[in-house]
């Protein structure tokens, strides 16, 4: 079984996103680590880019941060290679095309590989052009994960039944951030999704309130929150660990179907 | 799925974009395809060319130019006598048509210099559409003369200040909008540029310059141009200039790039001079990015020019070796601006002053019987403050 489906095997999972060099890799490394013993099941580290057109002005914030900090690809590599020694939960990156094409693609999924990523997300990359990094991948034993929007339509089996590691489903149209509301028929794209594949599907997307990972889980195989960890952590700096881990803590018991009743009570 | 070639010029185009979108480029490619060859709608966007936008543009020996550099005959493509002051509205009347077609009510659109802006905004008031405009911050500063007449056409000019809050970030905002509302909106991209179908769509639409510069020049002179220029930055009014010559492989074709204070200084928009192969907004192709992939911050005099891709056609044209990409500066344009003003009584935008600089720097090499067409992309009144500052005068609009 794939590092990747064996997260999904503890009941619902939660996933945690993170962007790597934001404010500094010492301070990602100790947010990884808090989030791995607080119950996070797998962790998208994101790989910063200049000019991330998938993301709400969060995220792009922490991207710019971490840019502005002058963390490059190498870095993050090596800060992966490190973390390996301690950190065992799946860990898969995200980050745009460019960044894997610019450092050459075979290079980029091969050092994946070899320092233990488990997948990537290229938000830029729907299924019509993977095919410039799939054959890659599969060589490596890289996951190359798909995204299903509420816009793919009759467009999800094609994608579900190619689909490796998860699939992430995006919960609503726009880009990534917080949402008060999620209106999208989820339900019934994850019921055609499931007509297609075995393999596991996280929701993602507007996520930030236990309650809501609570209900994306119950239709879903987990849920994917980024923009709520990212203030957490532009909020405490370097000091982001630890209320990073409550919430992931809190997060989880939500996504795995506990403590909602008193959750509901507030 | 469909035989769909995804837009590939070579390596270059294709549909790198998020899996939000995917069915929104496909339905438009699908509505395209129809209505390039439906007979009602070419009748109607002729009638609009031809009766709104004053099309055809002139084709203009500039005899004072010629003489004053002593060489090759010189034409211009007036598309600065176009309504709205640049060859932008052939594009925009195209899309804003097609999207009403498929049932749009909706127009958003990025710009740089504002030119396309104003296009948009115009085609949007004559049609009755909604139109929403994202504008860097600094072009709004640089442009803001453009930004009270799309405001006065009935558009929302929305100033972006993430990034370097230029024409790159504004065409980000721009597709983070889209992405976020789809069924009543299209999003009018006016270069080259972004996913297929993006690029053939705009191309075909400008692709008029070329289709009348060939018909006009046989008639006044019984023969092809030896030389076509044109300034690029996504590159919609070069595509549109070389497109009906790329077979004539005796036309030499030039897109002239922005070089800023030069392409060996780091302030420079000149792509195909200083950038590599990658991947964004959409696309492959040509950008100035570092060796991380991660985009440059570019810059040019020109707001329209100041952007950090090319489009996929144009990186082909250049992969190939059918087109040459050549860099112009700041100061060399700004020359090239004040001496087309003085000699033909013209003043080009800044933009296609590039151009004219190129051939400032070419017709005096060529014999007097060579013809050289510089397409003068649009008008220079826009720029005429900023020029005066770069001059040293404080004058403001």
């Amino acid at each position: 079984m794939s590092n990747i489906r064996a997260a999904f095997q503890k009941g619902k999972a939660f996933i945690p996103f993170i962007t790597c060099g934001d404010p500094d890799l010492e301070t990602t490394g100790k947010i990884v680590r808090a989030a791995a013993e607080n119950g996070a099941d797998l962790i998208e580290l994101g790989i910063p880019f200049s000019d991330p057109t998938a993301e709400g002005p969060v995220i792009q914030g922490a991207n710019l941060r971490a840019l502005a900090g002058g963390v490059t690809t190498d870095q993050i590599f090596d800060f992966v290679r490190e973390l390996r020694q301690d950190v065992k939960i799946p860990l898969v990156f995200m980050t745009y095309a460019n960044v894997v094409f610019s450092y050459g693609a075979e290079k980029f999924i091969s050092t994946c590989a070899e320092v233990g990523i488990d997948g990537i997300i290229l938000p830029d990359l729907p299924f019509e052009e993977k095919g410039e990094f799939q054959p890659i991948c599969t060589q490596y034993d890289v996951a190359l994960i798909s995204l299903i929007a509420p816009t793919s339509h009759q467009r999800i089996a094609m994608i579900a039944k190619e689909a490796e590691g998860f699939l992430y489903v995006v919960s609503s149209l726009g880009v990534t951030g917080t949402r008060s509301r999620i209106t999208t028929d989820l339900a019934a794209i994850v019921e055609a999704i499931r007509e297609n594949t075995e393999i596991p599907c996280a929701i993602g997307f507007g996520i930030s309130t236990p309650e809501q990972a609570g209900k994306m889980a119950s239709i879903s195989d987990g849920a994917i929150v980024g923009s709520a960890i990212i203030k957490l952590i532009e909020k405490y700096g370097r000091e982001a660990a630890e209320p990073v881990g409550a919430y992931v803590r809190e997060m989880k018991s939500a996504a795995a179907g506990k403590g909602s009743a008193a959750l509901s009570a507030n | 799925m469909m035989n769909r070639t995804n837009g590939r010029f070579g390596i270059h185009g294709g549909q790198y974009i998020p899996e939000t979108l995917m069915n929104a480029v496909i339905e438009l490619e699908q509505a395209y395809d129809f209505y390039k060859n439906d007979p009602a709608f070419n009748r109607e966007l002729t009638e609009l060319f031809n009766e709104y936008a004053g099309r055809p543009s002139r084709l203009y020996y500039a005899e004072k130019l010629t003489k004053a550099l002593g060489g090759a005959k010189i034409y211009l493509k007036r598309e600065d006598l176009n309504h709205t002051g640049s060859h932008k509205i052939n594009n925009v009347l195209g899309q804003a048509l097609l999207a009403k077609k498929m049932g749009k009510t909706r127009l958003i659109a990025e710009t740089g210099a504002g030119q396309h802006g104003v296009a948009t905004a115009t085609a949007a008031a004559l049609l009755d559409m909604e139109c929403v405009v994202f504008m860097g911050e600094e072009d709004t500063k640089r442009q803001a003369l453009n930004v009270y007449r799309m405001r006065l056409l009935g558009a929302e000019v929305i100033p972006v200040t993430t990034g370097t809050a230029t024409l790159k970030d504004a065409v980000s905002e721009a597709m983070r909008e889209w992405t976020s509302r789809i069924d009543d909106t299209h999003y009018c991209l006016g270069s080259v540029m972004g996913p297929h179908p993006f690029p053939t769509i705009v191309r075909d639409f400008q692709a008029v310059i070329s289709r009348e510069i060939k018909a006009q020049l046989l008639e006044k002179e019984g023969r092809l141009p030896d030389a076509v220029i044109a300034c690029v930055g996504g590159g919609s009014n070069a595509m549109g200039s070389f497109y009906h010559f790329i077979e004539d492989k005796e036309v030499r074709l030039i897109g002239c790039e922005a070089a800023g204070r030069g392409i060996d200084t780091f302030e420079t928009a000149a792509t195909i001079n200083t950038g590599r192969p990658g991947i964004f907004h959409g696309m492959k192709s040509y950008f100035c990015q570092d060796a991380y992939g991660q985009i440059a911050p570019v810059y040019s005099i020109s707001a329209g020019l100041d952007y950090p891709g090319i489009g996929p056609e144009h990186a082909y044209l250049h992969d190939i070796g059918r087109a040459e990409y050549v860099p112009v500066t700041d100061e060399e344009a700004v020359e090239a601006f004040e001496f087309l003003s003085r000699t033909e009584g013209i003043i080009p935008a800044i933009e296609s002053a590039h151009a004219v600089a190129h051939a400032v720097k070419i017709a005096p090499t060529m014999d007097k019987d060579k013809i050289i067409v510089i397409t003068v992309s649009g008008r220079g009144d826009k720029d005429c403050a900023a020029i005066a500052r770069y001059r040293g005068e404080d004058i403001y609009e």
